[in-house]
């Protein structure tokens, strides 16, 4: 019979400890599969964030690093600078990057680091109970904002991928999502470019996963899915939000 | 047809989503439990599968490998 889907060599054996349904396996397993394809494994150093992803050091067949909260852009930094042979990876919610971490994914953009950052957006904090994200939508009931997030005392939800078009050093910025298959394939293109813009040197690529939470969100996995294409999808911009103008060489 | 989708089950965590997506209806959660206990899937209808992938593709937990029947093979 012909193998139309194996496992990847990207990943390691251990099965993942993510509750049932939870899309954090999906992306894990596109990027174990680039790694692999793009024959990346043997160079390549990834930083851990501190959130329900944390252990994926135990997951990803490269060298891992695991960083504190929200510093996984820091250490991701050292590592590239100290070694800019290696291809370098963050792994980050969207606590990590877009609330703790805000300071370290904005600066590292402006500073143009040669690094790749995996942004998971999945709307909440899902490690620590489920308390309100800054991606957190309006009205969205978390234990923090058990009435629905109320603008006018919570703020507005950060799109940090729009953000960071602004900012030069990003000169990748995509943001997708892994609800359907067809999500599945176009989040790996994305990725795919992300990783080819660093091999090419030209500077901070960043792409942003709409994710989910089922167990935090209090649906089922399928309703997640659900949740996250009638409710998530409209309120965040979509797509290759930002491409290299010149493909290849050092020069931005 | 006699395509497989290949089931890991001690790495299938019922989630459902590989049901959610197939095309063919070809899947459904079996009446054994894993040492976890979970519920695990199952093919039910091993002739309608057409070998198309979605259910490994969505699939968080990485227990579905597909397998596509070779003619004269
Ligand atoms: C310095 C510090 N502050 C707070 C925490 C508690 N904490 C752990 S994970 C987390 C948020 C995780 O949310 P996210 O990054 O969205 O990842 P998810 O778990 O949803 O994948 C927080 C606030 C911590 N570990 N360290
Ligand atoms: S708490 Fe949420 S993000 Fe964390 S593993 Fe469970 S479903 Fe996934
Ligand atoms: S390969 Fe396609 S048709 Fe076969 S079980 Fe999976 S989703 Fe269904
Ligand atoms: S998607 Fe994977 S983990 Fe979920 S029920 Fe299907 S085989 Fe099991």
């Amino acid at each position: 019979m012909k193998p139309i889907f194996t496992k990847t060599k990207g990943l390691t054996d251990r099965p993942f400890h993510y509750c049932p349904g939870c899309t954090h396996g999906i992306i894990h397993r596109l990027i174990g599969e680039l790694l692999e394809e793009m024959n990346l494994i043997e160079k390549t150093i990834g930083v851990a964030p501190v959130g329900c992803s944390g252990f994926c050091e135990n997951y990803f067949a490269c060298d891992m690093i695991g960083a504190a909260h929200g510093r996984a852009v820091a250490v991701a930094t050292g590592a590239k600078r100290a070694r800019p042979d290696r291809f370098v990876f963050t792994y980050q919610g969207d606590g990590d990057g877009a609330s703790i971490g805000l300071a370290e994914t904005i600066s590292a953009a402006a500073r143009g680091e040669r690094i790749t950052s995996i942004f998971v957006n999945n709307a909440i904090y899902g490690m620590t109970g489920g308390q309100m994200a800054p991606t957190s939508l309006i009205g969205q009931k978390t234990s923090t904002s058990p009435y629905g997030r109320d603008a006018e005392t919570m703020g507005f939800p950060l799109d940090l991928p729009k953000i960071l078009t602004q900012v030069e050093g990003a000169v990748y910025v995509a943001s997708v999502s892994v609800d359907s298959p067809q999500g599945i394939k176009e989040a790996k293109k994305a990725l795919r470019r992300a990783f080819q813009v660093q091999l090419d040197g030209l500077g901070y690529s960043f792409v942003s996963i709409l994710s989910t939470c089922p167990t935090n969100w209090g649906v089922n996995p399928v309703e997640a899915l659900e949740w996250l294409q009638t409710k998530m999808k409209p309120h965040f911009a979509l797509g290759e939000l930002k491409v290299p103008t010149i493909e290849g060489g050092d020069a931005v | 047809m006699n395509n497989l989708v290949k089931i890991n089950s001690e790495r299938c965590k019922s989630c459902g989503l590989c049901i959610h997506v197939c095309p063919k209806d070809v899947l459904t959660i079996g009446e054994i439990a894993n040492s976890k206990g979970y519920y695990t899937v199952e093919m039910k209808d091993q002739t309608m599968c057409i070998a198309c992938a979605f259910c490994a593709l969505i699939c968080p937990d990485l227990a579905l490998e597909v397998y596509r029947e070779e003619k004269g093979k």
